[in-house]
């Protein structure tokens, strides 16, 4: 973490400290009040603690023009940033993700469906559907790596990031908590149920939160839908393409559907939201990853529309291709705050626990 | 500015939008002259974090009860029974049905949590403080079609007969008038008119901070006492805390505050003690020590701790002077060194056995024969690092007033004045003379404020 935000960082939280009213809008306030003052990794857990719901900025009565200048949310945004780009392994490809996001995004998209296109040219394989385009075989043999790949590069950052917070022995009951926490998204309700002031200055609203789950579980519903197809495959011998009324279909639609409108949600909002209340720096970044996702999701839903046409090698292309690039780039780009936060919500319910 | 108000609100803080709401309800347009910028409205109310609120049985945020009697019994403790009964009690009795219209309103609460002080029994503590309060009227005045004008300064509310006629108002360097039917004053005290708390202080003002708005100018409080207003309440008088020395000028707000006294002592620039810090604990303690500091040299005081006390107060905003010898703290602080020592070993030598200290409560570990004694947390200095806070006058508001009626009315020698209302520190005087109780104004202002709204709207309205 860069010293002068690291020393804002501290200046601000002391500032906090002392007046305390935020303390029931999210996770953050009460963590901080265990402190007297502020290491680097106390710092590092806060910041990913906080979720940019931006409510203590609008309630704060020591925001510009007044001089002590709180921001917390933006000071909590740098430092998580800083955070990620100094845990992320190997070192120096998130802050250049982080950065040009968008356009990065887009070159890899191009990127892999060149790749695909030439395996593709190179093997022509036999089978139905999908595999008429390419072969099983060829499938696993890309996407298994680039899936293991971003789990270890995320393993050895999390280790980094529980050695900077000083975190302890998980035990089920701390997962257990930050599930929960997670599963509601309940440092987005703004302590009241209201949800954040994310859209339009002090104005409260869930969408955000919705939109985010939205997101978060149509993920999970289509990384089912993958699962179940995997076991389909090899366990039960039913290879696909699957009808509709089949178990990687049924997950895999809704998450599909669920994705798309998130994104285009948290797009929207994201447009709306003041940049100077979070990382300017990696807008861009965010906004690709978004992108990225939505571009996944909807290519996914035309594969599943226009399978039967001659839009299906260059749809299977594009999909795979940000697929991959979706897989390989998640340890440098926004996918990597889940990982974090979750560890973030672990180390909190430690914390609490210990209190 | 063409557009005909049923309403003018002077002000732009809580009082001021528990009127404007009110009024809006009741069918009234309505508009709002704020002094401040948008960043800044909100008048001191962006400060607080609390109301006190009369309740039988749980409500809201609220556990246990508290009753009518209670709650003016401790209105009485802090003003030495200088309260008009009749307002007073009317706050009291109206607060138990003001926090369930806060909420409608769109007020937010905390659950009880924290417990940094115990009030969770008599004050509902606003979720994320006074400003989030505020917002959230903004945001309902503006639903009920409410125009707000930001950085208005309303010069003069012209009196004719017992009718206010125009409202005059300077907006970007223009002048304005207008001619609501009714007015409902709400503007707050004095006690950032530095000018004004010269007259009443003296020099020794010129050294004062001031803890809330820089916007509490008494503008309007003035023009109407010059035209034979009627208030309430002793101008020489205002609520003083002692703060961080290195507060801000304005504004500083709850972050200023210094919590360390009763575990310290306190020195002027002549390294000498001047009052016993142990006497009492929050919030009478922190009520005496800004008139305290006041009475000082150049109005400045030093709290000394040692690192044994260090946690036992809520953290400041401000580190505090740290040294590892006396000598290097008066080197540091700028306080005479021989002087410093000798009152800090004089000090320590009258402390006996600290078995019995405890730091929440009146522990009686006190000193032998030393003046002035400290007859409460008297633990010798002795423990390096050594930690000193400097200490200043904070001013948080004044307490002279309109006078008004039951129904938040203004009147003159002649009798009422039939279109102007007050409501919130400019007429809170009424009810606190001196001294504060937490959580009290906000609750004035609310009341009054949704008495002068409904008045109002119901003159307009015919």
């Amino acid at each position: 973490m860069q010293m002068d935000n690291l020393e804002e960082a501290r200046r601000q939280a002391e500032i906090c400290n002392a007046c305390r009213y935020c303390e029931g809008y999210c996770a953050v306030f009460p963590a901080l009040q265990l402190h007297r003052s502020f290491s680097e990794g106390t710092i590092t857990q806060l910041a990913n603690l906080c979720h940019n719901c931006r409510g203590c900025y609008y309630a704060c009565q020591y925001t510009a023009p007044h001089e002590f200048n709180i921001n917390i949310p933006q000071v909590m945004a740098e430092a998580r940033q800083k955070s990620w780009e100094s845990f992320a392994w190997p070192g120096g490809i998130a802050r250049i993700f982080q950065k040009r996001g968008s356009l990065i995004a887009l070159a890899t998209i191009i990127g892999f469906a060149v790749i695909f296109y030439v395996i593709r040219a190179l093997k022509p394989s036999g089978g139905e559907g999908f595999y008429a385009v390419i072969s099983h075989a060829t499938m696993t043999g890309i996407f298994l790596p680039a899936f293991l790949y971003p789990l270890f590069s995320m393993g050895i950052s999390l280790r980094r990031y529980w050695r900077k917070v000083g975190g302890e022995e998980i035990t089920w009951d701390h997962f257990r908590r930050a599930l929960i926490s997670a599963g509601k998204l309940k440092n987005l309700s703004g302590g009241h149920g209201d949800g954040c002031n994310f859209e339009e200055e002090d104005r409260f609203s869930n969408q955000r939160r919705y939109a985010h789950q939205a997101v978060l579980y149509g993920f999970l519903l289509c990384f089912a839908a993958t699962c179940s197809g995997a076991v389909m495959y090899y366990f039960l011998n039913m290879p696909g393409p699957y009808p509709i009324f089949s178990i990687p279909k049924l997950l895999g639609i809704p998450g599909g559907l669920l994705i798309l409108v998130g994104c285009s949600k948290l797009i929207q909002l994201k447009l709306k939201a003041d940049p100077e209340l979070g990382s300017a720096r990696v807008w861009s970044g965010e906004m690709g990853f978004v992108g990225l996702l939505l571009f996944i999701a909807l290519s996914g839903l035309l594969l599943f529309v226009l399978g039967g046409t001659a839009a299906l090698p260059l749809l299977l292309d594009l999909h795979l291709g940000a697929v991959l690039a979706f897989f390989l780039l998640t340890p440098y780009t926004k996918m990597a705050h889940g990982f974090y936060r979750m560890a973030a919500l672990i180390r909190d319910a430690q914390m609490k626990t210990e209190s | 500015m063409n557009k005909h108000y049923d309403l003018a609100v002077i002000g732009g803080g809580n009082a001021a939008l528990c009127a404007a709401i009110t009024a809006a309800e009741l069918g009234a347009k309505v508009i709002i002259l704020e002094t401040a910028p948008k960043p800044y409205r909100g008048g001191n109310s962006r400060h607080t974090r609390d109301i006190r609120c009369m309740h039988r049985g749980p409500l809201g945020p609220l556990e246990g009860d508290y009753s009518e009697d209670e709650y003016y019994e401790d209105l009485l403790k802090v003003t030495g029974g200088k309260t008009n009964e009749q307002l007073a009690r009317l706050v009291i009795r109206s607060s138990e049905s003001a926090l369930p219209w806060m909420q409608k309103h769109g007020a937010h609460f905390q659950p009880p949590l924290s417990g940094t002080l115990s009030l969770t029994r008599t004050n509902a503590f606003f979720l994320g403080g006074g400003k989030s309060l505020v917002n959230a009227y903004y945001r309902t005045a503006d639903k009920l079609g409410v125009d707000v004008l930001y950085r208005a300064h309303v010069k003069h509310l012209q009196l004719k007969g017992n009718l206010i006629t125009r409202v005059d108002y300077v907006y970007e360097g223009q002048q304005y008038q207008i001619e609501p039917s009714s007015v409902v004053v709400a503007s707050g005290g004095f006690e950032a008119n530095l000018e004004w708390l010269e007259k009443v202080w003296g020099p020794a003002a010129e050294n004062f901070l001031i803890r809330g708005t820089p916007y509490n100018r008494g503008v309007v409080l003035e023009d109407l006492l010059e035209q034979g207003v009627q208030s309430v309440g002793d101008p020489t008088q205002c609520h003083a805390v002692a703060i961080d020395g290195r507060a801000p000028k304005f504004d500083g707000g709850i972050v200023t505050r210094l919590d360390c006294v009763p575990f310290s002592i306190v020195v002027n620039k002549e390294a000498q003690r001047f009052y016993d810090e142990g006497e009492d604990i929050w919030p009478k303690r922190y009520a005496i020590w800004g008139r305290l500091v006041a009475q000082q040299p150049d109005q400045v005081a030093f709290a000394i701790i040692d690192s044994k006390s260090l946690k036992m107060f809520m953290p400041s905003a401000f580190p505090p002077t740290e040294a590892n010898t006396l000598e290097e703290l008066a080197e540091k602080t700028g306080l005479p060194s021989e002087k410093l020592i000798d009152t800090i070993a004089t000090f320590n030598s009258a402390c006996s056995s600290s078995e019995a200290f405890h730091p929440t409560e009146l522990d009686g570990v006190t000193t032998t024969g030393l003046t002035p004694e400290k007859t409460n947390w008297a633990r010798p200095i002795n423990e390096p690092p050594f930690y000193c806070y400097s200490l200043r006058t904070g001013v948080t508001f004044t307490y002279l007033a309109l006078k008004i009626d039951e129904n938040a009315q203004c009147s003159t020698a002649t009798g009422l004045v039939k279109n102007l209302w007050a409501a919130g520190e400019t007429m809170a005087g009424s009810i606190l003379s001196q001294g504060y109780l937490a959580g009290l104004g906000m609750m004035i202002g609310t009341v009054f404020g949704r008495i002068a709204g409904r008045e109002a709207a119901n003159y307009a309205n015919g």
